[in-house]
């Protein structure tokens, strides 16, 4: 009885380790940024102290849209659709694609700024 | 503040920040460290001696429940308590010694042309001004300290609120910052470095990111930094930079702040005249970008609960051009 049930919880761990592994790598090919710089990337450029982000150590912040499920939604910034190119203009250039928005221009470069839309699009 | 955030120059944010008593980087550090492997030393041979010791009379006393060693007389085991009573009055007064000698070390730094730094603890930053014989030359900044290497530094301590504690490991032990009381601590750096320091006495709720950094740099680099902090600040050279300006001059920024140059001379938070050229936000809770500053304006309740910084809703292009004009003082 015992020994099935951790073979179940087991099977699960695995399971999911093998799904998160498969996310990572699909993010990493939809943009061609690496998501586990792209994490470090977002403290360094203060992503996380306006946005509520899934996985990064204390970005529970609100005084921009949470980005939980961001690798789903179909729009961003409410007008372009969620490609990958659109998301990583929007994350270095908010305010070309949208002259009155409160996000500002963090200067972020275009290495970073793929590798930031690459962890973005693993929050599914 | 953009360039900072990817250049690793030294000094910056990616340089490692160095946070250890054991990797002492000042005459007072050493001496302290010094004492600290003297006693891990001595007490764990000690340790390692007793349990040698215990081992060995559980095991004969098994053998003698067997009755195959005979009781020992009452003279051994006076000679085995005086022994052990001399050999541990003789270690605790050789530690009692290395104490006294490395309190020495550690006061006797004091020196004619030490740099003077005076360091108020507010809950929970540190304002920090360096002293001068004309007041016009006197400097004040918070939360990033630069001080020149080879030479001592005497920190004039005191509280605003509650009792803080100024400690920086790798530089010195702490000492207590006492409200309506001043004390001094001499230090001194030895090798360039930015080394972390930390409020060491709970002062509230945010007392864990009441930190700040200590920049130990060559005695010109010094000069130079402190001859930028005097200056006062930019005026602002764009538009938008000059509408920053009007919008932290109108809105609530000028109660509380100062930027010297202008009209705000507020004393509630840090002195902000030159915001850009410091490393971190909110007393070394943040990486100084633009992306921390905006949300640290907006919501600085959600980053440090219970800090004195009310939210700030401004209109967005407000909120830019303030960025802007914040990232212009250098």
């Amino acid at each position: 009885m015992t020994r099935g049930r951790s073979a179940i919880a087991t099977s699960c761990l695995l399971i999911q380790l093998a799904c998160r592994a498969e996310i990572y790598r699909a993010a990493a090919q939809a943009t061609g940024g690496d998501p586990d710089r792209g994490a470090v990337a977002i403290h360094k450029y203060g992503c996380d102290s306006c946005h509520t982000i899934p996985g990064i150590r204390g970005a529970l912040a609100h005084v921009g849209p949470p980005l939980t499920e961001i690798g789903v939604r179909k729009y961003v910034a409410g007008q372009l659709s969620n490609t990958p190119d659109n998301l990583q203009t929007w994350i270095r250039h908010p305010r070309r694609v949208e002259p009155h928005t409160a996000m500002p221009d963090t200067g972020v470069t275009e290495i970073d700024g793929r590798d930031i839309a690459a962890y973005l699009y693993t929050l599914r | 503040m953009q360039l900072k955030t990817t250049a690793a120059a030294p000094g910056s944010m990616n340089s490692p920040l160095l946070h250890s008593a054991l990797t002492p980087s000042g005459p007072q550090a050493v001496a302290i460290a010094w004492l600290w492997w003297v006693m891990l030393g001595t007490t764990a041979a000690v340790f390692v001696i007793v349990l040698a010791f215990l081992g060995i009379a559980v095991f004969r006393g098994s053998r003698k429940r067997d009755g195959l060693v005979p009781t020992r007389d009452d003279s051994t085991l006076t000679a085995a308590v005086v022994v052990s009573v001399g050999v541990t009055t003789f270690i605790l007064f050789v530690l009692l010694a290395a104490s006294m000698w490395t309190g020495r070390t550690v006061a006797a730094l004091e020196a004619p042309s030490a740099v003077t730094i005076s360091i108020v603890g507010h809950q929970w930053w540190w304002e920090v001004e360096y002293e001068d014989a004309v007041p016009s030359r006197r400097v004040k900044t918070a939360n990033e300290i630069h001080i020149p290497i080879g030479r001592p530094v005497v920190f004039k301590v005191t509280s605003r609120d509650v009792i803080h504690s100024f400690w920086v490991p790798n530089l010195h032990g702490k000492r207590d910052l006492i409200p309506g009381y001043t004390t001094a601590i001499w230090l001194q750096a030895d090798r360039p470095g930015v080394y972390r320091g930390q409020c060491a006495e709970f002062c509230g709720m945010q007392h864990a990111h009441m930190a700040f950094q200590v920049v130990a740099e060559a005695e010109a680099e010094f000069d130079r930094w402190l001859a930028a902090q005097r200056a006062s600040s930019a005026d602002g050279q764009t538009e938008s930079q000059k509408h920053g300006r009007a919008v932290f001059l109108t809105r609530q920024c000028a109660l509380c702040h100062t930027i010297r140059g202008t009209p705000a001379f507020g004393a509630v938070g840090p002195d902000l005249t030159h915001i850009a050229s410091r490393q971190s936000i909110a007393a070394g809770t943040l990486p100084n970008s633009r992306g921390h500053l905006g949300g640290w304006i907006v919501d600085p309740q959600a980053i440090k609960p219970g800090n004195r910084m009310p939210p700030n809703v401004l209109s967005a292009d407000d909120l830019d051009d303030l960025l802007e004009y914040l990232d212009s003082l250098k």
